[in-house]
């Protein structure tokens, strides 16, 4: 029989999960949230299969703090192994009490009937009875017991096919977002944001700025938190623009340039663990290259927003956060409500790929809509104050330590990180809602934490390789003193650790005069690993790779996400001259049991384009003021005409339960690219991005 | 007091209460209710708030609505609805080219102005056209496919009338 998941031991009332409604629909509450991921349609396949309905009789509702199952926040791949397990189980049990209840109305065994768009079937014929008739008969407020067996993988036909997108239409048409959001008398909102923790405001020149506003605003202030306010939007932003010139700061942050390398985050004190087995008492070196990457930005096209309503004692927030259950828990205990006099609910809004602006523009608006009660509030940060207050993806170093035996195998391996934490989300160790600091009493500060190594890592997640190799660990300095803020970014740790593993596997195989695929296959006995990799060789046609240092170039990438998770292997064909072009993708994947084989292949080609411009042009800047890469000028993504040919295939696994794979390609894709330019330059550069600067002082050396 | 503005959107006149000064964007999603075009960045570095001018693809974030005059301004709003797709937000479903969803209104007027200009682009030709939108999802080669079978439907459809 199967377990519980732990989304459904945290919430085991079936009626969390399950609810029929009048209009012949069932809601499917989740709370997981649409970050563009495609998870709403992946879940309601997985209901609808389970419950034996048409795609378009499910409803699905997600991150409802109220009415909705709490699950966290919708991170880490997870939303399918553990929401999606969890509506299974849920759908599964339903639908056997029906089927019972149907059997003794009918006088008939339950294995007599069927189930087709909620009917129930005997001998394939109506039987006049469906789920909404009997649903006053099923009692939803039980708890799930687990003990009903879902279908078979075999017996599937809407899990496994290519549902279209539920929300894409609206999406095509002007509409689906928070943005678009309006109430009736709804202000709008912008904030002057404190320049770091502990600076006060000395001054603000209100005068001078509702003249540069052009109109009526009003100016709320708790304490060290300030926000203007008014009903034209045009005029707001106007006044929290030429705010910023307006106010005076005691104590505001100042950065220095040099904070932004990995080179300074690797020289500040740290806090050290060791995961894996002990260090040997003499470390058998023979082999330590060292990689680096910068800090990264989220760079969600659409900056923060939220709407907050403050009516007869409730606060009611809408947010496009990635936990609507913590970001309720987060607001009420910053701002000293009860939790049930707090309610947060979730609305779609441009892509995060992790732990952005969103939580804390929510409690921006929820302490605007507190000093104005009655007056919904919609507030929206700038596109500077997301790129400058975000929490950013930590710069890394990550050296690899291999000591080889006589066939010039690693016999011992080390994989030293320095980094800050990569798992600040408000709430999870010690971490808190931006503006809480700007309150007359902040928070404490927070303590050294990253995400532990069992629930997948933070700087250190994909840091264990997953080679055979007899001794294995992870030195991890964590820096604390990281002069921004730092969190989730997509990937996580891996993308750097991967980055860093896999350059070194070629390193390794160079030195053994051995083929890079070659080498990695015989120390891999994983099977599933085995088989990505022997598959995306073929569709690359590896064998026919050519020579090193022609300027064309093959590199290969693999890793299985947080030794847990989805495999996937990556070979990228690049050019090299001053600039690396990479022109062809091929990546293969092992997502066990796939719900949405193209909604997969989406996600993963999403995250291979978003690796591509990682690995060759993104870095995060500071400057005097702050963060100074503030637009898309300073801070440039990947765009149209650097795009490759990119082929994704996903190897049949249905036999496995189905795993998250939204992160799996980006880390694989990253060390394939590395790997491809030492291929095409014959000589490698460990330092993302790998820019044009990069490329002429490595041909130069 | 201002006079107010007088624009033509998506082939209606509109007359709007507000500073000649004040972005189109602004004009289109709170004065007209055309939510469709989307704020990004407000410094046309983006393209999430582009829409046609004159027929060309033009940001509307920090354009000021005041320099418009009669010039024919046309939104995603006119492309199509849920109900009756234009064959260019047809293709992107059918090639299931987005994730989020947020930059698509701009891309597919982008993608309009370029079809209109250029009935039959090679796949070089529209990336070149989309480079100003930027996709922080990835989408990139599902737009591109999108596009590109948009533009031969629609190749298909001219024909036929002809």
């Amino acid at each position: 029989m199967p377990g519980l998941s732990t989304s459904l031991k945290d919430n085991p009332r079936l009626d969390r999960w399950l609810r029929f409604q009048d209009d012949r629909t069932v809601r499917i509450a989740t709370g997981k949230v649409e970050l563009g991921q495609g998870i709403l349609t992946a879940l309601a396949q997985i209901a609808a299969e389970e419950l034996d309905l048409n795609i378009d009789q499910v409803r699905m509702m997600s991150g409802n703090s109220i009415e909705g199952p709490g699950e966290g926040y919708t991170a880490s791949s997870w939303s399918i192994e553990h929401s999606g397990a969890a509506i299974r189980l849920v759908a599964a049990e339903v639908r056997a009490m029906a089927t019972i209840r149907a059997a003794l109305r009918l006088n008939a065994a339950p294995g007599e009937l069927a189930i087709a768009a909620g009917e129930f079937l005997k001998n394939g014929a109506p039987t006049g009875l469906d789920y909404w008739r009997l649903a006053s008969e099923l009692d939803l407020s039980a708890e799930a017991t687990g003990m009903v067996s879902p279908k078979p993988a075999s017996a599937h036909r809407i899990v496994g096919a290519s549902v279209p997108r539920l929300d894409l239409p609206a999406k095509l048409t002007g509409s689906g977002f928070i943005q678009d959001m309006i109430l009736p008398g709804m202000l709008h909102a912008r904030t002057l944001r404190q320049p770091g923790r502990g600076a006060v405001l000395a001054a603000l020149d209100e005068d001078a700025v509702r003249r540069s506003a052009g109109g009526d605003i009003r100016v709320v202030r708790v304490d060290n938190f300030v926000a203007f306010v008014g009903t034209d939007e045009t005029v707001v932003r106007a006044a929290a623009v030429a705010a910023a010139g307006r106010a005076v700061w005691d104590n505001a942050r100042t950065l220095r340039a040099e904070q932004a390398t990995p080179d300074w985050i690797a020289a500040q004190p740290s806090h050290d663990s060791t995961i894996g087995d002990p260090l040997p008492e003499t470390l058998p070196r023979s082999v330590s290259v060292r990689f680096t990457r910068p800090f990264l930005s989220h760079g969600s096209i659409a900056p923060s927003c939220a709407v907050a309503l403050f009516r007869d004692g409730t606060l009611t927030v809408w947010s496009h956060a990635q936990g609507m259950h913590p970001l309720r828990a987060n607001i009420a205990k910053t701002v000293g409500l009860p939790l049930e006099k707090v309610a947060c609910h979730h609305v779609q809004s441009a892509g995060c790929y992790g732990h952005n602006g969103a939580d804390d523009a929510a409690l921006d608006a929820a302490l605007v809509a507190l000093a104005l009660p009655d007056q919904p509030v919609r507030l929206c940060w700038r596109r500077e104050e997301e790129f400058g207050y975000e929490p950013l993806s930590s710069a890394m170093a990550v050296t690899v330590h291999a000591a080889l035996d006589e066939a010039g195998r690693p016999a011992d391996w080390t994989t030293e990180i320095w980094s800050a934490a990569h798992g600040q989300r408000p709430g999870v160790g010690g971490a808190y809602l931006l503006a809480a600091d700007a309150l007359e009493t902040p928070p404490p500060e927070r303590k050294p934490f990253d995400i532990p190594e069992e629930r997948g890592g933070g700087a250190t997640r994909n840091g264990m390789p997953l080679y055979d190799i007899p001794a294995r660990r992870i030195d991890f300095h964590l820096v604390h003193d990281a002069p921004v803020r730092t969190s989730s970014l997509r990937g996580l740790g891996a993308t750097l650790n991967v980055f860093a593993i896999e350059g070194l596997f070629d390193e390794l195989a160079e030195r053994a005069g051995e083929d890079p695929l070659a080498y990695r296959l015989a120390i891999l006995s994983d099977p599933r690993g085995r088989k990505v990799l022997e598959r995306v060789a073929a569709m690359a046609n590896w064998s026919g790779r050519g020579e090193a240092g022609s300027g064309r170039g093959m590199g290969l990438g693999f890793a299985r996400y947080k030794n847990s998770s989805a495999y996937a292997a990556v070979i990228a064909a690049v050019e090299v001259d001053e600039t690396v072009r990479v022109t062809d993708i091929w990546c293969a994947v092992d997502a066990g049991l796939v719900i949405n084989p193209d909604g997969v292949v989406n996600q993963v080609e999403g995250n291979i384009v978003q690796a591509i411009s990682w690995a060759l042009i993104e870095e995060v800047r500071f400057g005097d003021a702050g963060v100074s890469s503030v637009d898309w000028e300073s801070y440039p993504v990947i765009r149209f005409t650097d795009i490759p040919e990119i082929s994704v295939e996903l190897v049949d696994a249905r036999e496995h339960p189905a795993l998250g794979v939204g992160e799996c390609a980006g880390g694989p894709a990253a060390a394939a690219i590395g790997n491809a330019v030492a291929h095409a330059l014959g000589v490698r550069i460990r330092d993302m991005p790998m820019t044009r600067e990069r490329i002429v002082a490595a041909l130069m050396a | 007091m201002n006079e107010p503005l007088t624009l033509t959107v998506n082939g209606r006149e509109c007359q709007v209460d507000a500073p000649p000064t004040t972005p189109l964007l602004d004009v289109l999603r709170n004065h007209l209710g055309l939510k469709g075009s989307r704020y990004g960045c407000g410094l046309e570095q983006c393209g999430a708030c582009m829409v046609l001018v004159d027929g060309v693809a033009t940001h509307s974030c920090s354009r000021e609505a005041g320099t418009l005059g009669r010039r024919s301004i046309m939104t995603v709003e006119s492309l199509g609805s849920p109900e009756a797709l234009h064959p260019l937000q047809q293709a992107f479903i059918d090639e299931q080219a987005g994730q989020c969803g947020y930059c698509l209104s701009g891309m597919l007027m982008a993608a309009k102005a370029l079809l209109d200009r250029n009935p039959d682009p090679t796949r070089a030709e529209v990336a070149v056209a989309l480079d100003p939108n930027l996709c922080r999802c990835g989408s990139h080669p599902r737009i591109l496919r999108a596009v590109l079978r948009a533009a031969a439907i629609m190749r298909r459809v001219a024909d036929a009338r002809t």
